[in-house]
């Protein structure tokens, strides 16, 4: 079980909550779980979502493990220059 | 994969040396090819027909006497371009923008485009095609479009991120929020408290290439784009989804680009070039004019933003809150978001709150220009942290010193941060000279800092090494401002050769994996992650090649210094093998030599700069000249120095043009009054001093080398510096920006009459 | 439209075309002649990246006509270097790394070339003024002003 943060628009998809626990080993677990549990986060998962695990953002690594009490944040992915 | 991207602490023969870059001498002999320096057998001349109306509706389009003209191969309108994009919003959006379906929704945005045999056809066929327009009421100023009675530019937007599903529509198409801690509580602990509001301008990120591309689209449904871009693997998604064609049967070439600071991340001209190419059955090409740069491409936002900070006598910020309006153009946009996730970026708050809204308004499609939306939010926090200082009493780089955020402090958007540069580049900033250089009457000297995140993404490379030990990089990020010279010295280091030895190109999309595009200062972080780990898979090459050649076991060869070597005492008498040596048997040993990589590059460092400012302004006039400038950032690890300091330098006279010339001005008819290089004044030469850069390196510890991305950060702090600077010069806060002559007398009248 | 008949000497060879009355001498150099060294920034001469040289008079060739070529003499970025031997001002930029882009480059090029061959000594600030007609949008001028002020040295020692 790991316990995600959902940042700026993103609280809005879960119903205004900015918490949500989720049982999940991977970004890969975590978005599908995501979407299955909360169906608004689909369009924005399809946008593309960063997940800050332990403060290093990553994008659409899968594969990366979400460790046992680590800090994970949902944030909305970036334009840049 | 199983590339380990952790940083080493390894020392350095290449990195970090200041080697002539491989594109330079093309380029000082004008042989470079740029976008519009390309053309096709058989092309036509493309030309846009643009509306002169902020806001109407399209009620009819007659092409009928445009099509008849002689000459004219091809006249199409957005029947030509239907919709494609299976109820996805954002490349709707992009559709419409591109060619406007039912609304004109800003002066420059498209309507028609022909293709004919010549310019001076072209040009006669655009005046040939008649439009229907009922003109409509329209908005262009930020705070005008959010109130209730302002002309609504989209009746399917309803306010997103609200507690309450909104029942009408509206131009604030989104409100997003961050922060932790209460502010309330916070501001209530505050001995001092300094709120204020801030307007900045829109600006165009000013690249002196204008957008041009030939398209060439065959009957088969294979075809071709030239382009000047900062991704051509993502214009090729973005053209293939529009115009329904197979993403790898349009291959895209990036040509050499003249300048793109995000705005070339976007598609405007090439749907609509390959959409002509279709229709006339011949190549197409499409160069934009400057007026046309300015009406329909580019602009960043024009933002309105409130600022509220508190802090305790002893200098400790207590409680800092902001809100951020930011101008997406006509279509929703997430620039206030990101405004309001970098605006107190810089600190360690315990109470922190920044809400952000996103406002649609009748000007161009809102796009990235370096760094976007993080230099207006770092006017208005930087300003106000500026002027609470001096309320407390106390020096305004010590202030910031106390309050800077460190490794663990939990950034105002969210995470919390590793080891970070803010605390160090002000530290030097302290010590600088610059701090003790005098200053005479009307001068007066500011500071500020800056953050933007960096990124990472997607990215692909190919080393090859030919049978005479040279080596060729090709990469997919396109090379804006030099790194091709960073990226070769970065195969060099770690093939440990020469870099005279290596020569880097950039790939086109069908000779090499997609890879995202040159933007968040993401290019040379990700593909010299991409060539480490390419050159590795070579080296693992090298090495079993080598093995062959002494019929040795692999395990027993080591590569150093740009050799194998034989390891253990049974094989101490074999000496070394060079790459060359081992590139020439290659026919025999196995075939070519190459390493290849792809992945996604996670882990980008965040980066933070901090820069001085001395200025003059005279009071006569409010003219202000920057009489001596100083960049302090963190480079992580600077891989070529001078192209860094390029960077640097480079986004700080961007932002001196922001905050002190560069505005758009709309008449009160919604057109854009100043869509030319003389009436939007950019930076000369003779408006600047020479610009200091003192790089600094704390390693990023996801990068192998320590790199973090330079590129856009340096733009940020300048606004604020440059405003908090006049300030000190004059003795009157500014607040809008730009601090042009009329703004400055303005403010020095209303202080004189209180 | 009838064209005109140009007959003109570019970069020390003899070249004759046909062009427009209305056709800039931009247009015909990039699009009849296949020089496109000269870059159209703006078109309204605010930017010189068309900067050549017409009778040893730095012009933008955007407001120049095609027509206006006739027995004059012109020079271009594509005629600067001699064989393989860059000249001192294109050296210099290399070393200094005076470009990111490159797109402004040949029109700063020939302006430097310009201001040095009329003032072979400037302080800083006349090559600031001497090139306040060409923008850069990527160096802050910073490397510019200093690879002419080396280029200025080495071309004096020569």
């Amino acid at each position: 079980m790991v316990q995600v943060t959902l940042w700026g628009s993103l609280s809005a998809a879960a119903g205004g909550k900015d918490k949500l626990d989720i049982e999940a080993k991977d970004i890969r677990e975590l978005f599908r779980k995501l979407a299955e549990q909360h169906p608004a986060f689909e369009p924005l998962l399809d946008r593309g979502i960063a997940v800050a695990i332990d403060g290093t953002i990553y994008r659409d690594t899968w594969s990366k493990e979400l460790p046992p009490g680590a800090e994970i944040f949902l944030l909305p992915r970036l334009a840049g220059g | 994969m199983n590339f380990d991207p952790r940083y080493s602490g390894r020392s350095f023969s290449s990195v970090g040396t200041r080697p002539l870059r491989p594109d330079g001498v093309d380029k000082v002999t004008g042989r470079a090819r740029y976008g519009a320096d390309f053309n096709m057998a058989g092309q036509l001349v493309g030309r846009v027909l643009r509306s002169p109306h902020a806001h109407a509706i399209i009620k009819k389009i007659d092409t009928s006497k445009a099509e008849k003209l002689a000459g004219v191969k091809a006249v199409i309108t957005a029947k030509d371009l239907p919709d494609l994009t299976d109820g996805d919003a954002g490349m709707f959006d992009t559709l419409d923008n591109c060619m406007a379906r039912k609304k004109a929704l800003y002066d420059g945005h498209a309507v028609a485009a022909v293709a004919a045999i010549d310019a001076r056809t072209a040009r006669q066929a655009l005046k040939l095609i008649e439009v229907d327009y009922e003109v409509l009421p329209h908005v262009t100023d930020v705070d005008e479009a959010m109130q209730h009675h302002a002309p609504l530019i989209n009746d399917a937007i309803f306010t997103e991120g609200l507690e309450e599903k909104p029942v009408k529509p509206s131009n604030v198409s989104k409100r997003t929020q961050y922060g932790h801690g209460d502010v309330h509580q916070g501001f209530a602990q505050a001995d001092f408290v300094v709120e204020r509001s801030f307007k900045t301008e829109q600006t165009h990120q000013g690249y002196i290439e204008p957008h041009a591309c030939v398209a060439s689209v065959n009957p088969d449904g294979t075809a071709d784009l030239w382009v000047c871009t900062q991704g051509h693997f993502v214009y090729r998604q973005h053209c293939a989804q529009l115009l329904g064609l197979e993403v790898s049967k349009l291959r895209v070439t990036s040509s050499e680009i003249g300048g793109g600071f995000g705005g070339k991340t976007h598609v405007w001209a090439e749907p609509v070039a390959l959409a002509l190419s279709r229709k006339a059955g011949r190549p197409v090409k499409l160069v934009m004019t400057r007026d046309e740069v300015f009406r329909a491409s580019g602009p960043t936002s024009a933002t309105s933003i409130d600022v509220k900070i508190g802090a305790r006598k002893d200098g400790t910020i207590t409680a800092a809150e902001a809100t951020l309006r930011y101008t997406c153009g006509p279509y929703a946009g997430m620039w206030a978001e990101i405004g309001a996730m970098t605006a107190f970026a810089c600190y360690k708050l315990e109470n922190v709150k920044t809400v952000g809204y996103e406002v649609l308004v009748n000007r161009p499609k809102t796009a990235a220009y370096r760094a976007p939306s993080a230099p207006m939010a770092a006017f208005a926090v930087e300003s106000a942290v500026d002027e609470l200082a001096k309320e407390i009493g106390i020096d305004p780089v010590e202030f910031r010193i106390k309050n800077a955020a460190q490794e663990g402090t939990r950034a105002s958007y969210g995470p919390v941060y590793g080891p970070i540069g803010i605390g160090p580049t002000l530290e030097a900033v302290k010590e600088h000279p610059h701090m003790r250089a005098p200053l005479a009457q009307n001068q007066g000297r500011g500071m500020a800092c800056g953050f933007w995140f960096n990124f990472g993404g997607q990215t692909c490379t190919d080393l090859n090494i030919g049978m005479d030990g040279t080596v060729s990089l090709a990469v997919g990020t396109v090379d804006v401002g030099g790194s091709r010279a960073s990226l070769s010295l970065v195969a060099a280091e770690e093939l440990g050769i020469d870099y005279s030895q290596v020569k880097a190109i950039v790939a086109d999309t069908s000779s090499l994996g997609y890879n995202d595009m040159t933007d968040g200062s993401r290019g040379t972080f990700s593909s010299s992650m991409a060539t480490i780990s390419a050159a590795r898979n070579a080296i693992k090459v090298l090495r079993e090649r080598a093995a062959q050649m002494w019929d040795i076991s692999v395990d027993d060869v080591a590569w150093e210094k740009g050799h194998a070597v034989a390891k253990g005492e049974k094989h101490g008498n074999l000496g070394k093998l060079s790459l060359k040596e081992i590139a020439a048997q290659s026919g025999k040993t196995g075939g070519p030599i190459a390493g290849h990589s792809e992945l996604v590059a996670d882990g980008a460092g965040v980066s933070f700069a901090t820069h001085i400012c001395d200025v003059e302004v005279d009071p006569e006039t409010g003219s202000t000249r920057v009489i001596r400038y100083t960049v302090v950032q963190d480079a992580g690890k600077a891989v070529h120095p001078t192209y860094v300091e390029g960077q640097y330098q480079g986004g700080a006279a961007q932002g001196i043009g922001w905050a002190l010339n560069e505005e758009y001005i709309y008449g009160k008819d919604g057109r854009l009054q100043n869509p030319g290089f003389l009436d939007y004044r950019i930076p000369v030469c003779s408006d600047l001093p020479m610009i200091d850069t003192q790089i600094l390196e704390i390693p990023n510890p996801n990068h192998p080398y320590g790199v973090r991305g330079v590129g856009e950060t340096s733009i940020v702090p300048p606004l604020a510096a440059i405003a908090n600077a006049v300030s000190n010069a004059v003795g009157v806060r500014m607040s809008h920006i730009p601090m042009s002559p009329p703004r400055i007398l303005a403010a020095l009248e209303a202080e004189r009459e209180g | 439209m009838a064209g005109v008949a140009v007959s003109t000497t570019i970069n020390g060879d003899h070249v004759e075309y046909l062009c427009q009355p209305d056709e800039t001498l931009l247009d015909v150099l990039r699009d009849r002649l296949g020089l496109t060294g000269a870059k159209e920034g703006c078109g309204t001469g605010d930017c010189g990246a068309c900067s050549v040289i017409v009778d040893n008079r730095l012009v933008c060739s955007c407001l120049v006509l095609g027509a206006e070529a006739e027995g004059r003499q012109i020079e271009t970025i594509e005629g600067m270097a001699h064989g393989d031997q860059l000249h001192p001002l294109q050296q210099k930029f290399l070393e200094h790394a005076a470009l990111q882009c490159g797109i402004c480059t040949p029109g700063f090029l020939i302006a430097a070339k310009d201001l040095l061959e009329k003032n072979p000594s400037p302080t800083e600030e006349e090559i600031r003024f001497g090139l306040a007609g060409n923008l850069c949008r990527c160096t802050g001028y910073d490397k510019i002003v200093r690879a002419v002020q080396d280029a200025a040295n080495v071309m004096k020692g020569a």
